[in-house]
């Protein structure tokens, strides 16, 4: 699992234009950079809210890299609750364990 | 000279991204409150506004995470969310280096408090200027409570930060606002987002107002996760503006579930002691 690097890419996207230049002119050269299992580095690259969710990524840090991939509010969410139904609950990181672990599912 | 106000109110990134989707029956007379607040506050005629916020990842990390950070810059950038999604533009807000370093040298006395001369801010702390400062021309003081990345400091030592704040800002001779923002209950960037358990809200509300810090920092995260969802763990922001004004009491403005915000929409101010010396003077 590695949770930590995925979220620690993503924070770093979220916060830092230069960063964010380099994944739009192409995202595997900053995957590189961080030691990300193959399912977390599907997801980045095929813009897998849905799935990071399920991977364990921090909303408050999802949510910021959703608005920034362009997603609307409804469809951000609704992505959450699609990944919820194909892949079950929510793997790892505190969003495990809301919801009495159901991961946020409703 | 003590704080010049006190105040606590909800920071959702909805009230600016997503308003006009509010119920306007409840949206607007939030707002109308909102800006009595920002009345309020010009009335206090404040040099500088301390922001208690719970931010979201915007600058601190699991890598090297503060329990407790006070802004040093001359200047903030803010929003680092896309500007178009939040729908507040981005821009430099000015800070107080000078306040912030004596309000520093006072806290660290009683609490080891990290500090930041670099710190974006995020919609916990841009939302709240939004309505309050809307020129965001007032000096801010940011100040982070960790609420995001367990382990959490607990709400014991939230209620101890805020009593350090408020000697530190009596310690000074500046005239100084403080606004703890976070939400009270809710389930924010999940699938239930909206979710909001409004008695929880209320009750923590009657423990604030009444500044009862026992009851007001004997939640425990398993508790509060339960009945508040991981959001609930933000009341550590409204727990230290309490502790700020250690015994003098609150005032309810609002208080309304606006799920579209994925909060509660609340705002209330307390007593911070400065209204009888202005009635005195």
């Amino acid at each position: 699992m590695s949770l930590y690097a995925l979220q620690k890419l993503l924070y770093e996207l979220n916060r830092d234009p230069a960063v964010q230049a380099a994944f739009s002119a192409g995202r595997d050269s900053v995957l590189a950079r961080y030691r990300l299992s193959d399912e977390e580095i599907q997801a980045l690259r095929s813009d897998d809210i849905g799935k990071l969710y399920i991977l364990g990524v921090n909303g408050q840090i999802l949510m910021h890299f959703a608005a920034w991939r362009g997603l609307e509010w409804d469809d951000y969410i609704q992505a959450m609750k699609d990944a919820l139904a194909e892949h079950g609950q929510v793997q790892g990181g505190i969003y495990a364990a809301v919801d009495g672990g159901k991961g946020g599912a409703i | 000279m003590s704080l010049v106000f006190a105040a606590i109110m909800s920071h959702g990134p909805g009230m600016t991204a997503r308003a006009e989707r509010a119920d306007p029956a409840v949206r607007d007379p939030f707002f109308a409150t909102l800006d009595r607040l920002r009345a309020r506050l010009e009335d206090s005629r404040p040099d500088a506004i301390i922001v208690v916020a719970a931010e979201h990842f915007a600058n601190f990390f699991m890598n090297n995470m503060p329990a407790y950070c006070i802004g040093m810059a001359e200047d903030y950038e803010g929003p680092v969310e896309d500007p178009d999604w939040l729908r507040i533009a981005r821009r430099t807000i000015p800070g107080a280096p000078g306040l912030s370093r004596r309000i520093i040298d006072k806290v660290i006395d009683r609490v080891d408090v990290a500090y930041a001369e670099e710190w974006k801010f995020d919609h916990g702390i841009m939302v709240p200027l939004n309505f309050l400062t809307p020129k965001f021309d007032l000096p801010v003081i940011p100040v982070n409570i960790n609420c995001q990345g367990p382990p959490l400091t607990p709400l014991h030592r939230a209620y101890e930060f805020g009593i350090a704040l408020g000697e530190a800002c009596a310690s000074v001779p500046e005239r100084v606002a403080i606004v703890g923002t976070g939400g009270i209950s809710h389930w924010p960037a999940t699938p239930n987002s909206g979710k909001i358990n409004e008695a929880w809200d209320r009750a923590f509300l009657d423990r604030w107002l009444r500044n009862d810090r026992d009851s007001l920092t004997s939640y425990g995260d398993e508790e509060t996760l339960r009945d508040a969802g991981q959001g609930g763990f933000e009341i550590r922001t409204l727990v230290s503006v309490a502790g700020a004004c250690k015994g003098r009491t609150g005032e309810l403005w609002f208080c309304e579930p606006i799920p579209i915000f994925a909060t509660s929409g609340f705002a209330a101010v307390m007593e911070t002691g400065a209204e009888s010396a202005a009635g005195a003077a």
